[in-house]
């Protein structure tokens, strides 16, 4: 059994946004990077499913080598090994042609991978990459169990949720409440030293490039309305803001 | 030739849909050419005609009785195959995560450039290029789009649509079906019936910890009742199950940009703005007068939710 977990290495959901370079460039300056949050529930696991069935778990990001702190991590919540496709992650098509090759070259059961990013929000990757390898893909899962070559998942969908039996090798983009996201212990951070990072160059070529960042327009001040004449709300929410 | 994908929902095609029926027909205009409707799955030819009204001039109409259940894998087929049939070089589609499943598959197959959450129209003078949201709404980025396919994906409420009265002609297409499309078996569907659909909704009324237990809920509930608006809640409240998980809203929830959002006890972590913060207006309901929210909000009470939020059910209901 062999897992290819693919992670991302995002800013923390916390950080303030800025750019530099008159707004062509992300202002990296304070900000902390972070394993994609969706990423880490996949993680997470795939090393539970390692403890139950003894898969060899592979690690793999497409980024520069700022992100290799991410992928040590992941290394040592319980990753085996890692790749790292040294280019920027420009586009989804892109970041999945690459991932699609690893996965060739692997022969990986299962390629386990947030529902989306928390930069560009496309939640698409997963799904270019099952087509690309001609295997099926789910997303967004938040259960997910393995019984010999049958897979049993929970997948939400709008106002609900489906139950659905598959078959390896399958793509998934994981959310919560698939597993508990883990801190790397003590052990788990000296051995991740030593485990193998291949760094390989990209194949293939981005399809979009980005002009200019902005952040969006500051907001007005918030007029408040006392708790006791909180009916006017509702007056204001229709003449004034027109909503209603 | 722009092709618009669109999703279904009681035999009619979805709100959120129409509005890229818009947004593709304004595209198509801009670029001297012509829109075509995909609609995929059990639907009234009369609702399917509706289309028309918000600028495609066509539907193209797939309902195989396999195609009844709503299956990416098969919708991206389908969705790739007429791609490829109508020689369409843009695809237009609402953000949903059904959505997204069907046009990642449909990208891998015809090699397309996919860009989720534009909020605008594109600008065509140079190139190719749509402002997308990113970081979760913090930000905007300004994206050339290359490639000889695009996808893009458009966040609820980017176009205002007007209404034309006009009716679009509704075409039956029966694209070959792989049995390997339909390999997975879905053996259990649990849906909340009745509720209006949260990522689909112009009006939400959430609820943070503040509402201290999922046996308070009720006024909140009222209040939403008496608007017609969708339920949402925090992400510790549907940590904690008070409320579903599909309610959840926030970065690692959904996104939701409607017209009005009422946030009820509910703090305003960085996290949850996330998830709310393009809504066009935001109430706060908190008895801190401290809560991050207010900064964020347009309207704001410094109150008790338990005696705030009856008083605005009145008022809703008095005023109808």
């Amino acid at each position: 059994m062999k897992i290819l977990v693919c992670i991302s290495s995002v800013p923390d959901t916390t950080s303030k946004i800025s750019f530099t370079d008159g707004d062509t460039k992300l202002n990296k300056a304070g900000v902390t990077y972070i394993i994609g949050p969706y990423d880490d529930y996949a993680l997470a696991r795939a090393v539970e499913l390692k403890e139950q069935t003894g898969a060899i778990i592979t690690v793999l990001n497409v980024g520069g080598a700022d992100a290799e702190p991410q992928i040590r991590k992941a290394l040592a919540i319980g990753a085996d090994d890692a790749i790292r496709v040294d280019v920027e992650p420009t586009d989804s098509y892109f970041v999945a042609e690459q991932i699609a090759a690893v996965a060739k070259e692997g022969n990986y059961d299962l390629i386990l991978m947030g529902r989306e990013t928390s930069d560009y929000n496309s939640g698409v990757v997963h799904g270019i990459v099952g087509e690309m390898l001609g295997i099926p893909s789910f997303s967004p899962v938040m259960q997910l169990d393995l019984n010999g070559n049958e897979v049993n998942m929970t997948r939400e969908i709008e106002g609900g949720k489906e139950k659905l039996i598959a078959s390896l090798p399958l793509v998934l983009g994981c959310q919560e409440p698939i597993a508990e996201w883990k801190i790397p212990n003590m052990r788990g951070i000296m051995t991740a030293r030593t485990k193998p990072l291949k760094v390989i160059p990209a194949a293939g070529s981005a399809l979009t490039t980005t002009e200019k960042y902005s952040l969006p327009a500051p907001k007005g001040a918030c007029k408040m309305i006392p708790a006791e004449e909180a009916e006017k709300l509702i007056e204001l929410l229709k003449t004034e803001a027109k909503v209603l | 030739m722009i092709l618009i994908f669109t999703e279904i929902a009681d035999g009619a095609i979805k709100k959120s849909s129409l509005e890229a029926i818009y947004y593709g027909s304004k595209v198509a205009e801009m670029m001297g050419t012509n829109s075509t409707v995909l609609a995929i799955g059990n639907a009234d030819e009369a609702e399917l005609a509706k289309a028309g009204n918000f600028g495609a001039t066509k539907v193209l109409h797939a309902n195989d009785t396999k195609l009844t259940n709503p299956n990416s894998m098969a919708y991206a087929s389908v969705l790739a195959e007429t791609v490829k049939s109508i020689g369409a070089k843009v695809v237009i589609t609402a953000k949903s995560s059904f959505a997204d499943a069907v046009t990642a598959r449909a990208a891998g197959a015809l090699k397309a450039a996919v860009v989720g959450n534009v909020t605008e129209l594109p600008d065509l003078s140079n190139g190719f290029q749509v402002k997308v949201s990113i970081f979760t709404g913090k930000a905007f980025a300004d994206v050339n789009v290359n490639g000889d396919v695009k996808i893009l994906a458009i966040k609820k409420n980017v176009v205002a649509p007007i209404e034309s009265g006009n009716s679009a002609a509704v075409q039956n297409i029966s694209p070959a079906l792989a049995d390997n499309l339909f390999a997975a078996k879905v053996t259990e569907t649990i849906k909340a019936t009745g509720m209006i659909s949260l990522p689909e909704a112009d009006l939400v009324v959430s609820g943070g910890r503040g509402m201290k237990g999922p046996e308070n809920w009720q006024p909140l509930l009222d209040l939403a009742d008496a608007l017609g608006a969708a339920t949402a809640c925090s992400k510790p409240v549907s940590d904690l199950d008070w409320r579903p998980h599909h309610e959840h809203v926030g970065q690692t929830g959904v996104k939701v940009s409607p017209n009005l959002y009422i946030a009820c006890g509910i703090s305003g972590a960085i996290q949850h703005l996330a998830g709310v913060n393009s809504s066009k207006v935001l109430v706060v309901i908190n008895k801190d007068p401290e809560a991050p929210f207010f900064k964020a909000a347009d309207y704001g009470i410094v109150g008790d939710v338990f005696e705030v939020l009856p008083k605005l059910t009145k008022a809703v209901l008095a005023n109808k």
